[in-house]
């Protein structure tokens, strides 16, 4: 029997509420290409200068650490404006948008984000001159987030 | 659908394998050893780690005056940092009054009823755990110390009785799994020792902290068997013979779990 | 108010690039969970964190329900003369919680 239906059981045994996930029908690799093209519009997004860790395995899909960082002098000719996280198959594709500025004096921040299920994550930067370059990574992840009771 | 076939044929494997016995003192290890280098950091930075928010509000409640008697943890107390170190590495203890032990969730709510005359915190509520946190908190870095006193020796041996029981539909018990199989996989983790040297803890898959008797509830229903309400003497009593097993471990409270 | 945990190193050289480390606790409900009974759970998140130096903004994150329970964030900003450093957090619901740390710049 599939996880869910085994705690749904369990539950009705404990008599306590539990939550249950459902995965929307749009959480598409389709769902985050739109989503990046609301933040760039027609503009070209180069891989390269952003650099997106995540653990390759992560131990839980509710609290996956993560940390970007962009190669950049972040002085007030040439800095960071921000970095947008998206994933690819989490209900919905935007995750986290961070406004930086020259005052950063580094442009690199970390979390910890939810990942409903092994896929992959894209972090595109904004510098000041108006481009945007990316990075990507996969994670796999073996208990998934959104779709399991906490 | 997969992962539930891998569990059933776990099941099938841990029922034909020779019971091994106790892990020997010098092969046990924390949880904390089974955990990825990215959730370890997570408990080793109290600037991270969200147990610490727990630990920060009941430290806040440590100072509120309650109940008819109007007192505070502190104005009996005093400073948590001195008259509460050591307190939660002797938890479950051997109780006079109550010829049984108690945990230190027991003796909290003791403390509300019997001296500040207030009402019984509310097992796994958000104050009861603050406080729990903040005690515990207290012991990090000592070494579990419980199970010498001669009067909580029954109350052990029940414990241990329940920890080699099989029960519920899986019909399986805790040793199977975590004296014979600890570090093998079980859908997809990593099957720890289960001693309590981080409780209370921030789990991931709780997206909260919790107290050992929420784990050792969900661990009954794992097993498919009917978890003893919150506070009863079954649960304690495996509490004391856990903490007894992990006897000179050091306390990580509040640590971080996956 | 909700418990927050703010690292902020009290002293810096001027120009020194300082790391702020800001922890505040919240369900961070998805909106996608749903109860046994097939009702969903009301999406509850905060939904933007504010950093100010001295009233000037100086870093803003803007969270999303993929942002883990319990929000973490860590990012950095450069000492530039002393003073405080305010922290604001505001989401769905009204939610709202300020915390502030003093730092001092030589």
């Amino acid at each position: 029997m599939d996880r869910r239906a085994f705690l749904r059981l369990a539950g009705a045994g404990l008599g306590a509420a539990v939550a249950v996930s459902v995965r929307p029908a749009d959480a598409t690799p389709a769902a985050m290409e739109a989503a990046i093209r609301q933040v760039v519009g027609g503009a070209p997004v180069t891989p390269g200068r952003v650099k997106l860790e995540l653990p390759p395995l992560s131990e839980n899909g509710h609290a996956v650490p993560l940390t970007v960082s962009v190669e950049s002098p972040m002085t007030e000719a040439d800095h960071v404006r921000a970095i947008h996280v998206f994933t690819e198959i989490n209900p919905l594709p935007e995750v986290a948008t961070f406004r930086l500025g020259p005052r950063a004096g580094r442009a690199r921040v970390s979390t910890r984000i939810r990942l409903a299920n092994t896929q992959t994550v894209v972090a595109i930067s904004e510098l000041s001159d108006g481009s945007f370059w990316s990075d990507r990574a996969n994670v796999v992840v073996t208990l998934a987030a959104c779709l399991e009771e906490a | 659908m997969r992962r539930g076939l891998a569990v059933a044929g776990a099941v099938v494997g841990l029922a034909a394998s020779a019971l091994a016995g106790e892990i020997p003192m010098a092969e046990r290890r924390s949880g904390y050893a089974f955990m990825r280098p990215e959730t370890r950091a997570m408990q080793d930075d109290d600037t991270a780690n969200p147990g610490m928010l727990w630990v920060l509000e009941g430290q806040a409640l440590w100072g509120r005056k309650a109940g008819a008697a109007g007192r505070a943890c502190v104005d009996c107390h005093g400073d948590a940092r001195a008259s509460m170190k050591g307190v939660a590495a002797r938890q479950p203890a051997f109780d006079p009054a109550e010829r049984r032990p108690l945990n230190l969730e027991q003796r909290i709510n003791r403390c509300r009823v019997d001296r500040q005359q207030a009402t019984a915190l509310a097992w796994e509520g958000r104050d009861l755990l603050a406080l729990t946190a903040y005690v515990a908190r207290q012991s990090r870095g000592l070494p579990v110390d419980v199970g010498a006193d001669p009067r909580a020796r029954p109350f052990l041996e029940a414990g241990r009785a329940t920890f080699y029981r099989r029960q519920g539909q899986l019909n399986l018990a805790c040793r199977q799994c975590h004296d014979d199989h600890w570090g093998r996989q079980l859908a997809g983790n990593v099957i720890p020792q289960a001693h309590p040297t981080g409780y209370p803890l921030y789990r991931l898959e709780w997206q909260g902290l919790g107290s050992l008797q929420r784990r050792l509830r969900s661990c009954l229903v794992g097993i498919r068997a009917e978890p003893h309400d919150y506070g009863a003497p079954e649960l304690v009593d495996l509490e004391l013979y856990l903490m007894w097993r992990a006897r000179g471990m050091p306390l990580e409270a509040p640590a971080v779990r996956p | 108010m909700a418990s927050a945990l703010i690292n902020v190193p009290p002293r810096a050289r001027r120009g020194e690039i300082v790391e702020i480390k800001a922890l505040i606790s919240h369900v961070m409900e998805t909106g996608h969970r749903r109860t046994q009974t097939g009702a969903r759970i009301p999406r509850d998140i905060i939904r933007l964190f504010v950093c100010a130096y001295n009233g000037a903004e100086v870093f803003r994150a803007e969270f999303h329900p993929a942002i883990a329970a319990n929000p973490f964030i860590a990012f950095s900003t450069l000492a530039t003369e002393s003073g405080t450093l305010t922290f604001t957090w505001t989401g769905d619901n009204g939610f709202s919680a300020t915390e502030s740390a003093a730092i001092t710049v030589t």
